[in-house]
């Protein structure tokens, strides 16, 4: 539609090609669509021009709480004042670069391992050793680092650290209940369905009210477990069920011609899932992985219920700060971005490996 | 854990290799181990409570709350029991879950079809929004809506009248109602009436063009059916005309109906998250139905609603409501975030009762069967749904 | 593969059945693990807030630090668990915490049906009103209709419930679970008026964008005598707990301040001597260093020093001592005898 074909002597009219002609193409092709367009312009507008004066122009960014009450825009220096309780919590002040250093490792192996090329032994080595350097970092004790207890975790490290690890651990529970609920034994099958859709009927904060008001009445006098961890055994219970969802998915998308094979070269059930099924199954469901893994990862945000510090908990603590008590929008509009980059990149990147799957290779 | 059979021991007993005994030895194992957790747990707890002397039971739900709720849709005092008070409170989860489906459903297919428009422009638009609205915590956005209603509206004094008998203020929203007259029942029942012959007229139209192949407007006479029975029922009881309209008294508006922010934060964070969801649900049903499908409707003749109605729907509908299910049941779930910015929902009733009695194991159970109940009875009428649209299809 | 899974199934549930069987005292507890677990608020302002560097400062913190002071004889070692207000009980009852320093009323529910202990308490409030001046009410009898903010679950939501019972007035409750949305929906005007603890409603009126435009009530609808809590059962832990909290009220009494808790250990007075363990029998008694009463004041002051430090006259709360003040200048706070 838009390229300039190259022709000698009769070009196209100026109005089916180029600038003017996407335009006409694209936006005023008809009337319904041209009032359409005309309708929304306006409407921007209306609404954009005054939020940028409210972001960029009038907006404060580095100054007292005072100062910004008689700004007439965003007040920024809500977030430039206080950028590392919101990013850190509780974590040590003058330790705060290691778990940005921590961070930065994440985003580095996640970085790399993008390129499908990179799936690799080496990979799995590199992940486990950034794993491995991650946790030495925020934990410390070793190597002259002081040791930092998880219970002073906070604010973004600890929100990546609840879902991650909610995914890594609910994957390996997620399809053994998958398994399960195809199994030919009924009562497995039973118990594993009725775990998943007990677990899919119930919101994730009242597996949150369970894991933080009852769950330490569940254990013997004296055995506790701090909150993180218990929140965190809830969410991975949650999204183990999810997670079986999805394989099943992928279980079902096999052809009844695989298990047959395996059979007929006698490989028994164990061998069977190991070496022909899963691997199979588990490559169609890698994109529907990805989503839940936005999802575990924007429902962390809900342990702000039981007064875990993640970082909408910390953002709010400092919004009950007498001094910048007020300026919530501008504060949730950077927690927003944060979360909005976080899932923004990742379903992109489970776009981008769906047209990859899709192509079959 | 469960089922995977182990070859080096098997090898040497023959017993291992039959697979059915060796089928139930495992369920017996799997039942056992769990038998064995659950009674680890309960008597923990059991023991807990005797020790630490905390009261259990269900007993509490007959004893007075001696707390207020905002907003109820039934009767309700601070000298109620406690069953009345979580009823109040599941109703109005019920109500929010309710509004929150409908508008949901209506604004994610706009969405959705919007996302599919030749205009590029609105297209992108869609596309924005509907990357936005996912890509933010549900929790976040209920409180940043809360926080822009409570922040930037007016106090009561100084409301807004955007139209006429609506007032804006960080109260809430005031509407002017008819005032209650005995011809608003009998309304009701005339639409009721409608729906009935609605769908029986549905039927015996959808049987007359199966045989006859004439078709009969349904859509239209249906929407006269269901606007013109209750007009004619007022137009009958004397068309009273009466409004009940808010006044400022003292702190607050009197009469009307007011809707409070909480219940308009909730529901815009729910709408807005859940429809971007739906949007993307909608686009791919529609997507799903081939070119060729539309062309041939066209081909033979039919007219463009028609095909859209008897060809293309009948097909994106089957893609639809299975996902649609789901995305509903993830909203009337996100519906329990309301105890963050202060809705009366039912979890929130149940917190303020847990901490008012101690009894957290009965509370949190209590939430728990509830939204089981929500859960499994939305998806047994979706499912009760979905099978007849595929039934349709045919 | 199988055997593996089995042996970790085994030992896991054999490690929690052990955990069961060794009981010990809180103290022997706390102790071993060279930390104190305490609860604390989220965050309200005077009484338990984090700073901009993630330390926690206020008064409820400061009475955790006197406990580890007296435990360990130091003040730092303690860690502290944010609880919202459903949590906090279950907390202690479940021993993941050893005390709550949450600003939590004593009652005869929670002391009995709950399973609770609470110590002297550490603050007496009650509970009033607080209302923009541009609403023209005097007196809380003037309330009808009014919308009221309350957080959820606590006594305050009772007891306001109660008190417009009582007078037979109309309201409308909006309850939030954090301090920090409920004065934020307060300053908005979502609601005419604000119910709290006093103390709280000055520290909120001081924190609003035009304090002169709000006014405190005359009247108190209730007694909210805040206190830290333990479980029952454990009457040694209570002891300490209990006499930590007489120990800074007692060393406002003698005059013993942080700056000058080295030179009152050469005084003559034989009363002092004992407190400060110069003429030991008391850390004895309770199982503590003979200097954990030395130890308390110097690290963290006696109760006036706490007071004036995070909710005084000097800080953006403005309180004054009032109920708080020593029982000999008008006020309720009497440490029972050291003897």
């Amino acid at each position: 539609m838009k390229q300039a074909v190259q022709a000698e002597e009769l070009r196209p009219p100026v109005t089916s090609i180029g600038v003017i002609g996407w335009i006409k193409n694209n936006l005023f092709n008809g009337t319904p669509n041209s009032v359409l367009t005309l309708v929304t312009l306006f409407f921007l507008w209306k609404t954009v021009p005054p939020l940028f004066r409210w972001a960029f122009l009038d907006s404060a960014w580095h100054t007292t709480g005072q100062a910004c009450r008689e700004a007439a825009g965003a007040c920024w220096s809500i977030i430039s004042m206080n950028y590392r309780f919101i990013l850190f919590g509780f974590y040590p002040y003058e330790e705060h670069w290691r778990p940005f250093l921590a961070m930065m490792i994440l985003v580095g192996l996640l970085f790399y391992s993008r390129d499908r090329n990179h799936w690799k032994k080496t990979l799995a080595y590199a992940w486990i050793i950034g794993l491995f350097a991650m946790g030495l970092l925020m934990k410390g004790g070793l190597f002259g680092l002081p040791s930092v207890e998880s219970t002073q975790w906070g604010g973004l490290p600890l929100t990546l650290l609840l879902a991650i690890f909610g995914l890594t651990a609910a994957y390996p529970l997620g399809v053994i209940l998958a398994l399960g609920r195809r199994s030919k034994m009924r009562g497995i099958k039973v118990l594993c369905i009725l775990y998943i859709e007990l677990i899919r009927g119930v919101p994730l904060i009242s597996l949150l009210f369970m894991s933080s008001i009852i769950f330490p009445l569940f254990l013997p006098e004296g055995v506790t477990f701090n909150k993180i961890l218990r929140a965190q055994v809830a969410i991975i219970l949650f999204t183990a069920a999810y997670i079986a969802e999805v394989v099943r998915g992928g279980l079902q998308g096999m052809a009844r011609g695989q298990y047959e094979a395996a059979e007929s070269i006698g490989l028994n059930y164990y061998l069977t899932m190991r070496l022909i099924i899963l691997p199979q199954a588990l490559k169609i469901v890698i994109p529907p992985t990805v989503s839940i893994l936005i999802s575990a990862f924007k429902d962390t945000s809900l342990v702000v219920i039981i007064a875990l510090f993640d970082l909408l908990k910390t953002t709010q603590s400092v919004l009950s700060n007498p001094e910048w008590m007020g300026f919530s929008r501008e504060a949730y509009v950077f927690v927003a971005i944060l979360y909005f980059l976080g899932c923004f990149s990742m379903s992109n990147y489970s776009r981008k490996l769906e047209r990859e799957l899709s192509r079959g290779d | 854990m469960r089922g995977f059979k182990d070859s080096a021991i098997s090898e040497k007993i023959p017993f291992w290799l039959d697979p059915r005994k060796r089928a139930i030895f495992f369920q017996l194992l799997t039942f056992c181990m769990v038998g064995f957790l659950a009674y680890y747990l309960v008597s923990n707890t059991l023991i807990n409570l005797e020790r630490q002397k905390i009261a259990s039971g269900f007993g509490f739900l007959h004893k007075e709350s001696s707390f207020e709720i905002g907003e109820s849709l039934i009767p309700y005092s601070a000298a109620s029991t406690y069953t009345r008070a979580l009823l109040v409170g599941a109703l109005n989860t019920v109500k929010v879950a309710f509004i929150g489906i409908v508008i949901t459903i209506f604004l994610g297919t706009i969405i959705g079809v919007a996302r599919l428009s030749s205009n590029w422009l609105v297209s992108k638009l869609a596309a924005i929004f509907i990357e936005v609205m996912q890509d933010i915590p549900v929790l976040l956005q209920l409180f940043f809506w809360y926080a822009l209603f409570c922040e930037t509206l007016p106090s009561p004094q100084e409301a807004l009248t955007p139209g006429a008998g609506i007032s804006v203020c960080n109260r809430g929203v005031a509407f002017t109602i008819p005032e209650a007259h005995p011809a608003h029942r009998y309304m009701l029942l005339a639409i009721l009436a409608g729906c009935v012959i609605i769908y029986l007229m549905r039927r015996w139209a959808r049987k007359r063009q199966e045989k006859t192949g004439q078709f009969f407007p349904t859509f239209r006479v249906g929407i006269a059916l269901l606007l013109g029975l209750p007009f004619v029922t007022w137009l009958t009881f004397g068309a009273p005309l009466k409004m009940d309209v808010p006044v400022l008294e003292g702190f607050n508006f009197q009469g009307g109906v007011m809707v409070s922010p909480e219940f308009i934060a909730l529901l815009m964070g729910l709408i807005l998250y859940t429809s971007a969801f739906v949007a993307e649900v909608v686009r791919a049903g529609i997507q799903s139905v081939s070119k060729g499908q539309k062309e041939a409707a066209m081909s033979i003749g039919l007219r463009p609603s028609l095909v859209l109605n008897l060809v293309i729907l009948p097909q994106a509908l089957r893609v639809i409501v299975p996902p649609l299910t789901s995305q509903m049941l993830n909203l009337t779930k996100n519906s329990s975030l309301a105890v963050a910015i202060g809705y009366p929902d039912f979890v929130s009733v149940a917190n303020t009762t847990i901490n008012q009695t101690g009894q957290s194991i009965e509370g949190v159970a209590l939430i728990m069967a509830v939204y089981l109940f929500f859960s499994l009875s939305t998806s047994a009428f979706m499912n009760w749904y979905n099978k007849r649209v595929a039934l349709v299809e045919r | 593969m199988k055997d593996v899974k089995w042996f970790v199934v085994v030992l896991v549930l054999a490690l929690l059945s052990t955990g069961g069987m060794a009981v010990a005292g809180t103290l022997d507890e706390v102790r071993a693990r060279g930390v104190l677990t305490v609860g604390v608020n989220p965050g309200v302002a005077g009484f338990s807030m984090p700073d901009e560097k993630g330390v926690w400062k206020g008064l409820d913190i400061d009475t955790a630090k006197a406990i580890a002071a007296a435990v360990f004889g130091d003040a730092s070692k303690v860690k502290y668990v944010a609880l919202t207000a459903v949590q906090r009980l279950p907390a202690l009852q479940s021993k993941e915490i050893d005390a709550l320093c949450r600003n939590t009323t004593v009652t005869l529910t929670r002391e009995t049906v709950n399973g609770l202990n609470f110590v002297h308490p550490n603050y007496y409030d009650g509970q009033g009103f607080l209302i923009s001046k541009k609403k023209g009410v005097k007196t809380a009898k003037g309330l009808k209709g009014a919308t009221v903010c309350t957080l959820p679950g606590t006594t305050t939501e009772m007891n306001a419930a109660d008190y417009f019972r009582k007078n037979g007035m109309p309201w409308k409750p909006v309850v939030i679970e954090s301090n920090a949305e409920l004065n934020k929906a307060f300053f908005a005007g979502r609601c005419d008026v604000l119910t709290s603890d006093a103390s709280q409603l000055a520290a909120i009126r001081s924190v609003a964008p035009n304090p002169d435009d709000y006014i405190i009530l005359p009247e108190i609808i209730s007694k909210e005598p805040l206190a830290p809590v333990v479980r029952h059962g454990d009457d040694q832990w209570y002891d300490i707990v209990n006499w930590t909290v007489m120990a800074l009220i007692e060393a406002e009494e003698l005059g013993i301040t942080s700056a000058n808790v080295d030179e009152m250990l050469k005084s003559t007075d034989p009363q002092v001597q004992r407190f400060l363990g110069v003429n030991p029998g008391f850390g004895k008694a309770l199982g503590l260093d003979e200097k954990w009463a030395y130890n308390i004041i110097k690290q963290v002051g006696n109760y006036g020093e706490i007071f004036d430090r995070n909710v005084g006259p000097k800080t953006p709360l403005k309180l004054d001592r009032g109920l708080n003040n020593l029982w000999t200048k008008g006020g309720l706070m009497y440490a029972l005898p050291f003897r």
